[in-house]
């Protein structure tokens, strides 16, 4: 009986996760695997255990303990901080994972290893969920702005690999050769914690999606590994299915920017300003001139980049689509892959402003869009729309998929300020005949651009 | 080592579990469109909330005289539920706002 809920609770998952695959089904999807996991939770508590000591008082209380705090979270927090929200939540799904794994090896000493496979896994679960709480915390502090410089010194990738082999090679000793005590237990954890954050700490805030995807996959596997542990299928394929789906999308994210997973980790991407160096000046646009142009359009793209979060400019940015619209404007979005801090991150922001979601493009549909397309508005974009990542060899951004702009007739820039983007390579796209440029803040220079439409 | 095969060979089932659930995974997640990559993202997340159910499995088995074990499990409880809780609450509020069409014009 125990069995067959576990299997409808997995059920449940599978067919949420599968409709959450399109928008219109995505909402039930969700539902669904709520549901699951209500099943899930409910069997736990009442499925016959062996040596069962009830308990049920503080099971209740750690439940609503939990529901408390994550509720009002994820109901008050604002849709801009989305991606520290879902670090925190994965990261503490990693340190309940580490707590089980320290209270089960505890008991195992206590008693004797007699199974070190057994011993082995619950290390293992242990160690995963702490790197993934640790990186987590970290992935939060960066994206929250609490941590503004990367956390590297010289030689961090061989102290880092020093550690985990000290993690691996204690973990050994304490499960297959009889070495287990409860001081290795706790050095054993806290060297984890500490690889969650030198791991985590040098990784700039750019390849941020990247990140949080594998720490996502990082907490579905000690979840599966400790489903092993309890001899749990529900855990065993939830953990699994979380794993091998965040470590797609780490890898995903990885081709977005046309770099290996190595790279992204153990290489860090030195702004050298390589490639070919950039003649030409930046044209600086009038805002009536930007206007005219806009309302006398056929087709606008807006590309949306890091610098609009910055900004919190996607409100006004939706009105400046609004007052296009209503002149007969077709106005689409281009969103490429890896824009913002997590997977999906525009797409969040503009859903939130209200913008339908068929009017985004993903990378392919925007390209087509663009040719032929009049204007083309980046707000707060740069690598991602950088044309040397398509012509120039030499430029370390050569062969990273990005939204060809200059496929429009005419491109206009939102720019904070004349600096290179987060990669430190300079866009030719800046220099280039048909560009023209509106420095400041965007929401700033999109506020002045919907009067001076209003204006005409 | 011979512990190690022992308890795969013990465990066969599970690798077979493991290798249809790491390919379904993969079915489920590629070709999604990046317009639901966070929703899908946050909404996985959830899922791996399921450690939750460990937690309830050890308290139960817990000797109610073992207060700091019960303290422990608890917490580890009480983590789990609030990556499941937050990371269901969260996603849904996420595709609330995902729409085809604006709720008015204008």
């Amino acid at each position: 009986m125990a069995e067959f809920a576990y299997l409808i609770a997995v059920m449940a998952f599978v067919f949420g996760m599968r409709w959450l695959r399109h928008p219109d089904t995505a909402k039930k999807g969700n539902v669904l695997s709520a549901l699951g996991m209500v099943i899930a939770v409910l069997t736990a508590i009442f499925q016959p255990l062996e040596g069962n000591q009830g308990n049920i008082t503080w099971i209740l209380v750690g439940l609503g303990l939990g529901t408390l705090i994550g509720l009002p979270l994820a109901k008050r927090v604002q849709m801009t901080s989305m991606p520290q929200l879902v670090a925190i939540f994965n990261g503490l799904g990693g340190a309940s994972a580490m707590v089980l794994g320290f209270i089960e090896f505890q008991a195992l000493l206590e008693n004797g290893i007699q199974a070190p496979g057994r011993a082995g896994i619950i290390l293992a679960a242990l160690i995963i969920g702490a790197v993934s709480f640790s990186g987590s915390i970290i992935a939060f502090a960066k994206l929250e702005g609490l941590l503004k410089k990367d956390i590297a010194f010289p030689g961090y990738n061989i102290f880092n690999f020093g550690l985990l082999a000290a993690i691996v090679g204690l973990s050994i000793y304490s499960a297959a050769f009889g070495g287990g005590s409860t001081s290795y237990l706790v050095i054993i954890t806290l060297l984890s914690l500490i690889y969650g954050i030198s791991f985590v700490g040098p990784i700039g805030g750019a390849d941020m999606p990247v990140v949080i995807a594998l720490l996502n996959s990082l907490t579905g596997i000690s979840a599966a590994t400790s489903g092993l542990v309890y001899n749990n299928k529900a855990m065993l394929i939830g953990g699994v299915l979380v794993g091998a789906s965040g470590a797609i999308l780490t890898v995903l994210m990885c081709q977005a920017m046309n770099r290996s997973l190595w790279n992204v980790f153990f290489g860090k991407f030195v702004g050298t300003g390589g490639g070919e160096a950039v003649d030409g000046i930046m044209k600086e646009a009038g805002l009536s001139d930007v206007a005219i142009q806009l309302q006398y359009a056929d087709s606008v793209m807006f590309v949306p980049g890091y610098g609009m979060a910055v900004a919190q400019a996607q409100k006004i940015c939706k009105d400046v689509d609004d007052a296009l619209t209503k002149n007969g404007v077709e106005v689409k979005y281009g969103i490429h892959p890896v824009a913002g801090r997590m997977p999906g991150h525009m797409n969040v922001l503009l859903a939130e402003a209200d913008v339908p979601y068929d009017k985004l493009l993903d990378l392919d549909a925007a390209n087509d869009f663009l040719k032929g397309s009049n204007v083309t508005v980046i707000i707060g974009a740069n690598d991602v729309v950088n044309p040397a990542a398509l012509t120039d060899k030499a430029s370390p951004l050569f062969g990273m998929p990005i939204l060809d702009v200059l496929q429009s007739d005419s491109v206009i820039v939102m720019k904070r300020g004349r600096g290179t983007g987060y990669s430190g390579v300079q866009n030719g796209l800046f220099f280039h005949d048909k560009t023209k440029l509106l420095f400041g803040d965007a929401k700033d220079s999109l506020k002045k651009l919907l009067d001076e439409l209003g204006n005409s | 080592m011979e512990g190690v095969i022992d308890f795969i060979t013990q465990h066969l089932t599970a690798a077979y579990i493991l290798i249809f659930a790491i390919i379904l995974g993969y079915e489920l997640i590629s070709r999604v469109p990046t317009v639901l990559h966070t929703p899908l993202m946050s909404g996985t997340n959830a899922i791996s909330g399921i450690i939750t159910v460990g937690g309830i499995l050890l308290l139960r088995t817990v000797d109610p005289s073992n207060t700091k074990v019960l303290i422990l499990g608890t917490l580890a409880v009480a983590l789990g539920m609030i990556n499941i809780i937050g990371g269901y609450a969260v996603t849904d509020r996420m595709l609330k706002m995902f729409k085809k069409k604006p709720k008015k014009n204008g």
